[in-house]
């Protein structure tokens, strides 16, 4: 059932695409409509006799020249990704309620970005993951293109060539995999198990991990996220904090991690302290954390705020993926939910809550609007969700960094401190972002009078106030009591595409 | 050899020449009185049905005939890619009202259906002197072609520029054919084959370069590319749909022949040779296209240099060795003229109302026409290699099935990485064109409306991509078995 998930994100799209232009205002309703039948299709993954274990949701032959078959499946890992992307669905449209400029065609290709998601993370044969991978490129630069806001179109065209470099080297890596596994079969599961040379997997797994990681923000190519994210309208930068970082992140443990284990071994020698590939991405992982936690916390526009934290939070999941320790797997995939939902729930109240009514982002005029009594709903939702994001103990954010930093002190004692260090600026710039943005009065000084803007004075509408409390309830239910994904997790994680790993030593 | 079996294995070339006197005849004993566009109008439909009645002809082909030691052959594989050429030219023929011609309607389509009679007898040949014939044939239809808008002093300098460097590369085949038959003593491709297994005179060398400068003229692969931006320019718009799908798949497909057939393929004894020179085309052709087309404004230029850097990418399927990247070879020819005539469809159509092709005549075409839209973002995004469309299937399988004939081969792979590396920039451009059709807004004055007939073709072609991309499998098997059935 849980692949109808895909269908009716795509169909709904396409009904859509065609509703006719005096039924414009039907889209929103209709959008809503798919995305939370996309979410309860989710859901039923949730009630089969064996929540969160492999089982194949459809297999047919598609292209049998190749061995490809349109293969979906489902196990933890998967369950708990179409979750949060049918939660971070409903809320993105339920946050872009307002857009009545060519309405139809948002929605439309926001639930096509949608079906692709879903097809990501349910897809088992690795052509199939592709398809779906690369068709996600395309709804996304057109939702930015169109509709965004600062350089749109240099945020969208950024945001599209960086992931179709990063697919380019992932289709090189499955290409050369295909190849070299004797051309039968994509099947990934076949595939998990084919021992490929040690000397191939050292170079296609530095590649498909990049290439994926790209999208997830790894350091130094990270630079699409804070410009795309904050070029782009607020729907879609949910979708983007929220759901298509974690394609890249799932691409890396479901692909690169799964297929080349090998690749992580050490090399035999040390360059400046390097001696594997895992050193390295580790590396890069912290250099995320810190570096962005750092960026973020200078930055004046409030959006790049949450953009920069974005790259921060994405490093724990990077970090703790290559820790290559079962509790900082399950931390990272912890955290690929929890971010998806702070993040989006923080877009949604920087872009839609405050930028629309304001239409500034400017952290230090914002503070001329006084906006904790103007709009004080707000302002509590960005308190709580500014603490799930510093990584208070109650929200999600809290177990799974702890899990990620305790899986890496094994691996990487060092590293961990540092990144320890990128949690409490962490905390600095989420209190300063907060701070200047709601609880500051400004001086009446003459300068400040003369740049003062007029709020348009709409208050906080009711589909916003549904999606809010929806993620930020999500956030506290998980953060108390964690066990109801880790329990899936955990199975994902003991399924026999790990089976490699385990060998080469995962504890 | 039976005369009937001749005639039957001839038949598509004979509808074709028929069509094209009828077209004339009926140009000049029934239309001249008409004004010019019911002229073109009644020219392209008795050439469409002409086309229509040749495919109709090849498909009811069937079995494998050799005729006269290869000089005419009849396979399974070589009528898949006759109808591949011939439905590109149904569709020039759909294009020429749009395009502008001033005058003599009847002549063009009778050299345009003359040109289609020469790609395809270019395409069942192994005989070297029939190639270079059908090939002189087809190329001097496609010189007139380009020049055919004679009160176009652009479309007088392509059709020049065409026919110059034509000639030249001409020239070059000729003396690489004539060299051969002096090493070889045979003009059939498989004696010669037989005979240069042992051969390591430096003068096949010499004979190879001059073949190659020949083909690589006709496929436009660097550096024989330079006529393709001015021709695709600056040629009547039916002309340069034309050279850009039907002529390309032609051209491709007998390069394969003469490689695979005539020179043992790209691992015999002399192959080595080979595979450096086409592999240096092919690279080159991948980078340069796809870095020339990043600045260009006109979008038929786009075309022209997404299409150099095409010819890089299918030259992959020449270089895999054996045969085994020719059924991916097949099936990138037939997705490639399908995408190409549907772009250059879409360009007719934003030129017939605007006026010229840069890319701000694009903008706003959302509007408009969705369905017109909608069919550039398929055709454009499908040759950018965007899945589930037919282009990202055809680089897939392509690539795949290289890799898979030479698996460690440093470089079948590096051109792989190469290609799939250049592809990446591709993007970028096609998607200018796209930012241009939905982001931005009308530019200027509201132009004309888009007319319903055309829209539907190219509605047609469009879902043809969406189709082949995501169910491949049809395709996939037709061009397998066919290879399987063919004499390659």
């Amino acid at each position: 059932m849980a692949a109808w998930s895909i269908y009716i994100s795509f169909i709904g799209a396409g009904l859509i695409a065609m509703l006719p232009r005096n039924r414009a205002h039907l889209a929103p309703w209709l959008a809503l409509l798919s995305a939370f039948a996309g979410f309860a299709f989710a859901l039923t993954g949730a009630f089969d006799p064996n929540p969160g274990s492999f089982h194949i949701l459809a297999r047919h032959s598609w292209i049998d020249a190749m061995g490809a078959t349109y293969l979906l499946g489902i196990d933890g890992i998967s369950l708990t990704l179409i979750l949060l992307t049918g939660l971070a669905a409903i809320c993105g449209i339920l946050f872009s309620w307002n857009i009545r400029e060519r309405a139809p065609e948002f929605f439309a290709l926001y639930l096509a970005l949608i079906g692709s998601v879903y097809g990501v993370f349910l897809s088992f044969d690795l052509l199939l993951f592709f398809v779906f991978y690369e068709l996600a490129i395309v709804p996304k630069y057109f939702l930015i293109a169109i509709y965004g806001s600062t350089r749109r179109e240099y945020g969208a065209m950024k945001l599209a060539l960086y992931s179709f470099v990063g697919s380019a080297m992932v289709l090189v890596g499955l290409l050369a995999a295909y190849a070299i596994s004797g051309g039968e079969t994509f099947d990934l599961v076949k595939l998990a198990q084919h021992p490929f040379p040690r000397e191939f997997q050292m170079w296609a797994f530095p590649l498909v991990f990049t290439g994926f990681a790209i999208l997830a923000g790894l350091w130094p190519f990270h630079t699409w996220a804070p410009t795309g994210h904050v070029a782009a309208p607020t729907g879609a930068s949910m979708l983007l904090a929220g759901v298509i970082m974690k394609l890249g992140a799932y691409g890396c443990l479901r692909v690169a991690i799964t297929l080349f284990p090998r690749g992580l071994e050490p090399w035999g020698f040390s360059v400046i302290g390097f001696g594997s590939w895992q050193d390295v991405f580790g590396f890069l992982a912290v250099m995320g954390i810190v570096s962005g936690a750092m960026v973020a916390l200078v930055q004046r526009d409030f959006k790049f705020v949450i953009g920069y934290s974005s790259v921060s939070h994405m490093g724990f999941v990077l970090l703790g993926l290559v820790t290559l320790s079962t509790i900082g797997m399950r931390g990272a995939i912890l955290q690929m939910f929890s971010h998806g939902v702070i993040a989006g729930l923080l877009f949604g109240v920087v872009g839609r809550m405050v930028y629309d009514r304001t239409h500034t982002r400017d952290l230090d005029l914002l503070s001329g609007f006084r906006l904790n009594q103007a709009l004080p709903f707000a302002c509590a939702i960005f308190c709580l969700a500014g603490f799930a994001s510093m990584g208070m103990p109650g929200f999600s954010g809290f177990v799974a960094e702890l899990q990620v930093l305790s899986g890496a002190w094994h691996s990487f004692p060092l590293l961990t401190l540092v990144s320890g260090v990128g949690i409490v600026i962490g905390v600095a710039y989420t209190l300063r972002a907060m701070q200047k943005a709601f609880f500051t009065t400004p001086p009446p000084t003459p300068v400040t009078q003369g740049t003062h803007h007029e709020m348009d004075g709409a208050p906080i509408t009711l589909p916003e106030k549904i999606g809010a409390v929806i993620l930020i309830t999500t956030s506290l239910v998980v953060g108390l009591y964690p066990g109801i994904l880790l329990r899936w997790i955990d199975e994902g994680l003991a399924s026999p595409l790990f089976d490699l790993l385990r060998q080469g030593g995962l504890s | 050899m039976n005369y009937l079996d001749f005639f039957a294995t001839l038949l598509p070339e004979t509808t074709l020449v028929l069509t094209a006197l009828a077209v004339l005849l009926v140009d000049a004993a029934g239309l001249r009185e008409l004004k010019t566009a019911h002229r073109i109008l009644g020219a392209s439909l008795v050439s469409l049905l002409g086309c229509a009645l040749s495919v109709a002809f090849v498909c009811i082909g069937h079995g494998s005939s050799y005729l006269l030691d290869g000089i005419l052959i009849n396979d399974p594989l070589t009528r898949l890619i006759k109808v591949a050429i011939l439905i590109p030219g149904m569709f020039t023929c759909l294009l020429t009202p749009g395009s502008r011609l001033r005058a003599h309607p009847g002549e063009y389509f009778c050299i345009l259906l003359l040109a289609m009679t020469g790609l395809l007898l270019l395409v069942s040949s192994e005989n070297l002197l029939v190639i270079f014939l059908s090939l002189e044939l087809a190329s001097m239809c496609l010189y007139i072609l380009a020049a055919f808008n004679t009160t176009d002093a652009r479309s007088i300098e392509a059709g020049l520029k065409y026919f110059l460097f034509g000639g030249i590369s001409a020239a070059f085949t000729l003396f690489g054919f004539s060299l051969i038959y002096g090493l070889t003593g045979s003009i059939d491709l498989r004696p010669i084959a037989g005979a240069l297994g042992q051969s390591t005179d430096p003068l096949l060398m010499v004979a190879m370069v001059m073949v190659i400068a020949g083909f690589g003229f006709k496929i436009a692969a660097v550096p024989f590319h330079l006529w393709a931006p001015d021709v695709y320019e600056a040629a009547p718009l039916s002309s340069a749909a034309f050279i850009a799908s039907g002529s390309k798949v032609a051209s491709f497909y007998v390069l394969a022949r003469v490689v695979f057939t005539g020179m043992g393929g790209t691992t015999g004894v002399p192959g080595s040779h080979w595979m450096a020179l086409l592999a240096i085309l092919a690279g080159s052709s991948m980078v340069l296209g796809n870095l020339a087309a990043l600045t260009q404004t006109s979008v038929r230029r786009l075309l022209a240099f997404s299409a150099v850097a095409n010819a890089g990418y299918m030259l992959i399927g020449v270089l895999a060795p054996g045969s085994g990247g020719l059924p991916a070879l097949a099936y990138y020819l037939i997705l490639y003229s399908i995408t190409a005539i549907g772009a250059f469809g879409v360009v007719a159509l934003v030129e017939a109302r605007v006026g010229h092709d840069r890319l701000d005549a694009f903008s706003g075409l959302c509007r408009n026409s969705p369905v017109t839209a909608f069919c550039l973002m398929v055709f454009l995004l499908s040759l950018a290699g965007i899945p589930p469309l037919g282009g990202f299937f055809a680089k897939f399988y392509l690539f795949a099935a290289a890799l898979r004939a030479s698996p460690g081969d440093p470089l079948i792979l590096s051109l792989v990485v190469l290609a799939i590396a250049s592809s990446a920039v591709s993007l970028y451009y096609y998607l200018r064109v796209l930012k241009e059709v939905y982001v931005r807004p009308v530019a200027g004055a509201e132009p004309a409306p888009i007319p319903d007939l055309p829209v539907i073709g190219l509605f047609i072609l469009a879902i043809a991509v969406i189709l082949l991309g995501s169910f491949p499998q049809w395709l996939v098997h037709a061009v397998e078995s066919a290879q399987a059935a063919s004499s390659f």
